[in-house]
């Protein structure tokens, strides 16, 4: 495979096209705590927050978005009931509501 | 059959803890100690299931630049690109079990994972934009909405995000295909031609029936699936006959009829032996789809390598300007 | 199992809808105001559209074919914000120009001679390299003019400007991210940003000329002076020198006779319209 660098037989793999996992934290609007809302792949940090906007809030203007490296987190070891994360707005033609669709279609 | 149980036995073992979880209805999350079999059952579903959406944006991709009118243009410009966003979710749930993006592309472009046997059909003209949205995501709606429940954490909350999105896949479909239908003769004939062709590879998603999905009562029983192929199969039917008749198209079916006794639809079985040989690699597509996402991984490589080069020097440049 | 009991979240009350679907041109008058020409206003709106046109094929047609899906993404973000403008300003050329035709008029029914947008924005694909550069010097460019137009005698035009300037600084945010990982980042990368940034040099005249939107508001030299200014700092921290890669003023771009705003083509055009046109064409009496 093109771009991939394993080392001996054993060995770490390393592949040098792979970029390290960010975790990703967005703040749905304001008064709210910032969510976990999953998490991405990022070359830096300044990609890392690039793609969280694209993924994660696709274009909800004014929220707030956390990348951090998944291996720079501290957890603790106990179960966890992670916060669910907060749908963006968006363009209104991703809105269901925006087809017309007579009332009398079932079940769509 | 397999069926985990509570044990009962002496003080709380992981073990006990996890089936506890289970049977109280409790999400598993990432950090709580799972069988082997939970993992490695949850990693191929989360896997299959993300590349049939990054696999499935190929079919309709092809279209955003004939699409017929701006405003269908951005609809399914956004759509695909949604599908990329779903199949980054569900990367993002695997990867909490340990699982590696990179490591599912290349099972993926190796042949060695799966990804659901629908995108291995062609599509042949503008109306299969909205069948494809009516019937595969009306499927994938069908599927996906039990997951929402699933037991898995991380993968019960992808799907969340996932199902909400995919309704407007459905709705938009549909209203393609409305408006075709209120269009010319020859717009009528595009979409029952494209029903004709889509329906039974439709079916065909739920998987083969639950007599030969060894795999499914295991998955049942630790609450990764909620209900059986051939329910939702059945529930997939039952929810797209009435919709069939306000569109005005006839469903290729013709066995196709409500059986009052048991309050749903009966129907014919689809065509068990293509579904083997589409899964197995032999469908219309299946070269071509793969093709295509094997090329953009290998010609991205040297895209992916400068920014990590880019961030690797960098961080030498801030240690050294930071020791100097 | 219908959508409505998808949004009916009885245990999951941290769900929200979204809101801010808002209608950017919501409130403002349609008329074309007294004392502008109605000419110049309607000539401005379809360049520009055209400009957002072919640059959004372009992008859609990396779709499935981007290095990483997270800019997959990225792509069809920006993809879809231009083809968003264009859809605004050829709402607002048919108003303009009198015929009252739709924005499916304009993007469907016209032939390459008939299109005015910049030939950069038409010229093929190419690699990553080529489509940040080309997205970096067009996004600058664009930002630029529109910048100017949110202050524009045409209230539509100037409320379509004010919409676009959020979407445009993302774009070129995202593009100079880039343009600085390839310049900083492998041989390969550093090679393949040098021959894009060589492609597109000699194209860069006609938008650093462009009058298109100077009855407007946006004075060419304005908008020129700032793209070269900005496309030097980007240029820059991808460890360039702006002198050797970029024209530094109209003067020294090598010249490219004619100009797409006078309706002249490269032959990529063509091809381009054939794809983009093809269904609408097959079937004109067609609904979509």
């Amino acid at each position: 495979m093109s771009g991939t660098d394993r080392t001996s037989a054993g060995g770490p793999v390393r592949i040098r096209d792979e970029w390290p996992l960010y975790e990703v934290f967005v703040r749905g609007k304001r008064g709210l705590n910032h969510v976990h809302v999953g998490s991405l792949r990022a070359p830096d940090d300044a990609m890392a927050l690039v793609h969280a906007r694209d993924l994660y809030t696709r274009r909800n203007e004014g929220v707030s978005v956390w990348a951090v490296r998944s291996d720079s987190i501290a957890a603790s070891t106990l179960a966890e009931k992670d916060p669910f994360f907060a749908p963006s707005g968006d363009k209104v033609y991703r809105h269901p509501t925006f087809y017309d669709i007579p009332d009398d279609v079932p079940h769509i | 059959m397999n069926t985990p149980t509570v044990t009962p036995s002496g003080p709380q073992g992981p073990e006990a803890t996890f089936e506890d979880t289970i049977a109280r209805d409790q999400r598993v999350e990432p950090r709580d100690w799972m069988p082997d079999g939970y993992r490695t059952t949850l990693i191929r579903q989360i896997a299959q299931h993300a590349h049939s959406e990054i696999i499935g944006m190929q079919p309709e991709g092809e279209w955003i630049t004939r699409a017929p009118s701006l405003r269908r243009k951005a609809i399914l410009f956004a759509k695909v690109q949604d599908e990329a966003g779903h199949g980054l979710y569900l990367y993002s749930a695997a990867e909490t079990l340990g699982a590696d993006r990179t490591d599912m592309t290349a099972r993926l472009i190796d042949g060695r994972q799966k990804y659901s046997s629908i995108f291995n059909y062609p599509t042949e003209t503008f109306a299969d934009v909205g069948v494809i949205g009516w019937f595969v995501d009306g499927a994938a709606i069908c599927n996906q909405v039990p997951l929402c429940r699933t037991s898995y954490g991380p993968y019960g909350r992808a799907m969340v995000r996932v199902c909400k999105e995919e309704s407007f896949h459905q709705r938009q479909g549909y209203e393609l295909l409305l408006t075709m239908m209120g269009g010319t003769d020859e717009q009528r004939e595009m979409v029952q031609d494209a029903v004709n062709r889509w329906w039974w590879p439709s079916l065909m998603m739920f998987g083969p029936p639950d007599a030969d999905s060894p795999n499914s009562a295991r998955s049942m029983a630790w609450k990764i699936k909620r209900h059986s192929n051939d329910e939702l199969r059945q529930r997939f039917v039952d929810m797209t006959v009435p919709q069939a008749q306000k569109l005005g198209v006839t469903l290729p079916d013709p066995g196709l009829r409500w059986n009052e006794e048991r309050g749903h639809h009966d129907f014919g079985a689809p065509d068990w032996d293509e579904l083997k040989r589409v899964v197995s690699g032999d469908g219309p597509c299946n070269a071509e789809r793969i093709a295509r996402r094997r090329a953009a991984h290998e010609e991205g490589a040297w895209v992916r390598e400068a920014a990590s080069a880019h961030a690797s020097k960098r961080a030498t440049r801030v240690r050294e300007g930071a020791a100097a | 199992m219908s959508h409505e009991d998808l949004y009916v979240d009885h245990d999951n009350a941290q769900w929200a809808f979204g809101t801010g679907f808002t209608d950017p041109l919501h409130g403002v008058d349609q008329r074309v105001p007294d004392g502008i020409d109605a000419g110049d206003l309607a000539a401005c709106c379809l360049a520009l559209g055209d400009d957002a046109l072919v640059s959004a094929q372009r992008l859609a047609e990396w779709c499935t074919r981007a290095p990483e899906l997270e800019e997959e993404l990225a792509l069809a973000n920006i993809g879809l914000d231009l083809l968003g403008q264009a859809r605004l300003l050829y709402a607002r050329t048919g108003r303009a120009d009198g015929t009252g035709r739709g924005e499916d008029a304009y993007a469907y029914f016209r032939d390459p001679d008939g299109f005015r947008n910049l030939r950069l924005a038409e010229l093929p694909g190419g690699d990553f390299a080529f489509t940040i550069t080309r997205l970096l010097v067009l996004s600058v460019w664009r930002l630029a003019v529109f910048e100017e137009l949110t202050s524009a005698p045409d209230p539509v035009l100037a409320a379509i400007a004010a919409k676009s300037v959020k979407e445009l600084s993302y774009h070129c945010h995202y593009a100079a991210v880039w343009t600085v990982r390839l310049g900083d980042g492998t041989p390969e990368s550093r090679d393949r940003l040098r021959t894009a940034l060589s492609d597109v040099a000699p194209w860069l005249g006609e938008p650093l000329t462009d009058q298109t939107a100077a009855g407007l508001g946006a004075e060419s030299a304005v908008v020129a002076d700032r793209t070269l200014r900005h496309l030097a700092d980007v240029v820059v921290r991808a460890g360039f020198d702006p002198s050797e890669v970029l024209p530094l003023g109209p003067a020294s771009a090598p010249a490219i006779p004619g100009s797409g705003r006078d309706g002249d083509r490269t032959e990529h055009l063509a091809p381009l319209l054939t794809e983009l046109q093809s269904i609408a064409r097959a079937h004109p009496q067609a609904q979509w």
